[in-house]
Parts: structure tokens; C-alpha cells; sequence
């Protein structure tokens, strides 16, 4: 599979609940449909919050991983693009 | 015989497509119906702990997209108080679930000074997390548009006027929150 490419980067390590999904849609604001916001977060918690505020609000989580204690997250803005 | 065999006899699909068109719809429909966007809690209670749950939810509910209503009433208008920094505290007494730092006797809780001290300890605690400060989730709050109302009632019933309370908060009673909740599937009383 191709690299994504993230066109924005959120960093919210050391943020707690429910501060990730919160910085989370703040950055998705300045973005536009199809665009890739990576997020790296160290809340174990964003495992299941980030893909449920994802599918909530019509955006789609394309892949995650955890690195060195980091979950890193990519999410594409819903929407016509 | 149920709709949907009537439904596929008239339409000459089959049962199945019948279903499963339905289901769609239903789901479809699901995702724009206005009440699923809706959230409105009660935040009743006034203590630190107490403090988290409503502001944490409401906040998280707003930036999930949702319309998020807050309806602070009795000890809850804490919360929203100007000096809520000093109002919001924790007390052992009465709290056997609260960790402390040695076990000690129910009675030894209600010494005083051992409120100030559990409240520092569990401030210390959350700074210590990284967990975000009530001022930081009220702020958060605002600015993700989640409405904060204060009971008009309880407000009298404390002695509170309007100023005592933080920029932005509204003011209404129990009508008004019916009429949010009665339009909202998420409806919570904390």
C-alpha cells in the first residue's frame, strides 16, 4: 500500500479524555473534504474514541498504529470533495 | 400478512429486497434525524469530582457536531460559579471509594482540615495525569458552543444573582430543558 501523505499534523500526546477529540475536530475544521489529518496521541483511550467520533461525525479513519508508547492516527475529512 | 409481504407481492420484489431496503431507509434515516444530533445533560452536582462527567460529555458531544445543552441546577451551579475554582472540592467524609494516601477510620475523614487536603490531593492528581482543568473544560466548552444554563430556581433558593456566574451562561428553568430534552435522544442527569 502507498504512503499517505497527512496534510495536517495534530499532536494531543499527554492529552486526556476528552481533550483529544476535541483538539481532534478543531483541526479538522481547517481542513477540506478528502484532506488527512495524522494525529499522534498517548491516551489509550483514543483507540476506540477517535474511530467513534469518526464514524460519528462522517469522517474515516484510514489507519492507526502504535510506535514507541505513540498511537498515530490518520483520519480523512468526509464530504464532496 | 405483514407489510412487507404485501409490499413484495405489489411490487413484484422479493420479500428479502423488500427487508432489506427498509433496513436502509431506516438507516439512512437514522443519520439525519435531528435528535441524534441533540445532547442535553443535568449537572446537579457541585464537588470536583462531579464536576468532570457533564463538562466532559457536553464537550465531546459538541465535537462530535451535536448540539449540546447543559442545565446546571442545585449544587451543579458550582460548576459555573465565577470562583468555581474555590467552590469545587472533594471530601472524603461519606466518599469510602476515595483513595488515600493511608487507610484511615471513616471518623478520622471528618477532621477538619482533611477536606482542603483531599481536595489538593486529587487537584494534584489530575495535574499530575495531564488531565485538563475544569477552567480548560469550561473553555473548551464555550468555544465549541455547548449552552450553559443555570437554574433560574436554585439560583434564587442560593441567593445567586446573574453575575455570579461566568460570561456566556443562560438562564432558564425546568421547561426549558424539557423542551431540548424532549428533542434529544441523549438525555443524561448527572
Amino acid at each position: 500500500m502507498a504512503q499517505i501523505q497527512e496534510d495536517q499534523t495534530l499532536d494531543a500526546r499527554d492529552l486526556l479524555c476528552p481533550m483529544p477529540v476535541v483538539k481532534t475536530s478543531k483541526a479538522m475544521k481547517e481542513l477540506g473534504p478528502g484532506q488527512v489529518l495524522k494525529i499522534v496521541a498517548t491516551d489509550r483511550g483514543a483507540i476506540t474514541d477517535l474511530p467513534a467520533w469518526a464514524e460519528t461525525t462522517g469522517n474515516e479513519v484510514l489507519t492507526w498504529h502504535e510506535k514507541d508508547g505513540e498511537l498515530v492516527f490518520l483520519i480523512r475529512k468526509g464530504g464532496e470533495e | 400478512m405483514p407489510d412487507e409481504q404485501k409490499l413484495a407481492q405489489a411490487s413484484g420484489l422479493s420479500e428479502e429486497e423488500v427487508r432489506r431496503i427498509v433496513r436502509e431507509e431506516l438507516e439512512r434515516d437514522r443519520k439525519h434525524e435531528p435528535a441524534a444530533k441533540k445532547a442535553a445533560i443535568i449537572a446537579s452536582k457541585g464537588t470536583l469530582d462531579w464536576a468532570y462527567p457533564p463538562l466532559i460529555l457536553a464537550t465531546t458531544a459538541a465535537a462530535s457536531g451535536m448540539d449540546a445543552h447543559v442545565f446546571f441546577t442545585f449544587y451543579g451551579l458550582n460548576i459555573i460559579h465565577k470562583d468555581f475554582e474555590r467552590k469545587l472540592k472533594v471530601s472524603p467524609v461519606g466518599n469510602p471509594d476515595m483513595p488515600m494516601p493511608v487507610p484511615m477510620p471513616t471518623l478520622v475523614t471528618a477532621l477538619p482540615g482533611m477536606g482542603p487536603m483531599a481536595t489538593k490531593m486529587m487537584k494534584a492528581k489530575f495535574r499530575g495525569k495531564n488531565v485538563a482543568t475544569i477552567g480548560e473544560l469550561i473553555e473548551a466548552a464555550q468555544e465549541l458552543g455547548v449552552r450553559l444554563i443555570a437554574c433560574q430556581m436554585t439560583m434564587d433558593v442560593f441567593g445567586y444573582v446573574q453575575e455570579d456566574f461566568i460570561d456566556g451562561v443562560e438562564f432558564g428553568g425546568a421547561a426549558a430543558f424539557l423542551a431540548e430534552a424532549r428533542r434529544a435522544h441523549v438525555t443524561l442527569f448527572v
